[in-house]
């Protein structure tokens, strides 16, 4: 009963066409970083993230993108440094458990490739950012990917004796990809 | 004629080694302990250059060695103790690849690449593994163990025979001790 409501509420709101792509794959999805630190790249990503997706891969440019993602849930490869992550000094996951994503226009950059315009919600800080992206359909699937640098003291990511951008580089590559099927 | 000491080079090469030894593993002892700052990420990259650092002069000392012959040991040492001696050495040698070469290695597995003074990115040569990345950090740290024994052998060896045979074997890597011409 409950999966029924559940499916009603999505029906409602997303109103999707035959032809759009809507329900993620979280299996074969990745939200990964790379940081560098002492000159050396290192890659963390987040385990858990949610997404709505409509995205028409005939009418790219009408696609539209919701992702949350669970800020306590970042891997960085070390038990210490993930506890270190959700602290106030980075993340501060009591008072920002996660951060947001939401599209405001999608534009064709020729080649297959797209750029998304969005607002970006770190922290309680909101700014809006870019993002180069390719669309694949694969099997029945369409995946969106791309990467885009942010820099994490923009939004306070990292902040104390952490805001040293020569032991932590102040930009960090976001690595994004999203299977999609409708 | 066979040479008393060991060549400039050799001398030279030695007390590098040394040196970084001396540096090296107590500032790895000191760092793994720290709560995770900028200051640690700092230290653990400076440990790692002076152990790349390290398995490069010994990879030069090792070559100097096969085409420069050590001087022989004295001939009134007796064979138990030149057999001790020798071990030691073998033994050194191989820990100070083995040494380097396991945090190189461990390195690799937990994910945080080593960048020669932060300019020249080395080759990961296993892949990001979570759980090698723990064992060979055990690895490690039970070969630096054996390596300072070593060292206290070595060092306790070098100071019987300048203090208590009274002999020149120390003097061969430090001439300015030299007793007999």
């Amino acid at each position: 009963m409950k999966n029924w409501i559940a499916l009603l509420l999505l029906c409602i709101a997303l109103p999707a066409s035959a032809a759009d792509f809507t329900v993620l794959r979280p299996q074969q999805s990745s939200v990964a970083f790379v940081s560098k630190q002492m000159g050396v790249p290192v890659e963390g990503s987040f385990r858990k993230f949610s997404a709505t997706f409509k995205v028409d891969p005939a009418k790219p440019e009408q696609g539209r993108a919701r992702i949350d993602i669970d800020l306590a849930s970042i891997d960085t490869g070390n038990d210490e440094a993930n506890q270190e992550a959700a602290g106030k000094a980075w993340f501060d996951t009591k008072s920002h458990p996660s951060a947001s994503f939401i599209s405001s226009q999608v534009k064709a950059l020729g080649k297959g490739r797209f750029e998304v315009i969005g607002d970006m919600t770190i922290k309680g800080k909101t700014l809006k950012v870019r993002a180069p992206f390719a669309l694949e359909q694969k099997a029945g699937a369409l995946i969106v990917a791309g990467s885009f640098p942010l820099k994490r003291l923009d939004y306070g990511i990292g902040s104390g004796i952490w805001s040293d951008t020569s032991t932590v580089a102040d930009e960090v590559l976001l690595n994004f990809r999203f299977t999609l099927t409708q | 004629m066979e040479a008393l000491g060991y060549t400039r080079t050799a001398i030279a090469l030695h007390w590098l080694i040394a040196l970084l030894i001396f540096v090296a593993f107590p500032l790895g002892v000191y760092m793994h302990e720290l709560p995770l700052s900028p200051d640690k990420l700092k230290l653990y990259s400076y440990h790692k250059w002076m152990g790349i650092t390290l398995l490069m002069l010994v990879a030069i000392r090792l070559s100097w060695r096969a085409t420069h012959r050590p001087p022989p040991l004295p001939a009134t040492m007796p064979s138990w103790e030149k057999l001790a001696a020798q071990s030691v050495h073998v033994l050194l040698y191989v820990l100070l690849f083995a040494v380097p070469l396991s945090g190189w290695l461990m390195s690799s597995a937990k994910g945080f690449q080593t960048v020669w003074f932060g300019v020249l990115p080395l080759p990961d040569l296993i892949g990001k593994d979570k759980e090698l990345g723990k064992l060979l950090e055990e690895v490690h740290e039970a070969l630096n163990f054996v390596l300072l024994g070593l060292v206290i052998a070595h060092v306790a060896g070098a100071l019987k025979h300048h203090f208590i045979e009274r002999d020149d074997i120390l003097a061969r890597m430090l001439p300015f001790l030299r007793r007999n011409s």
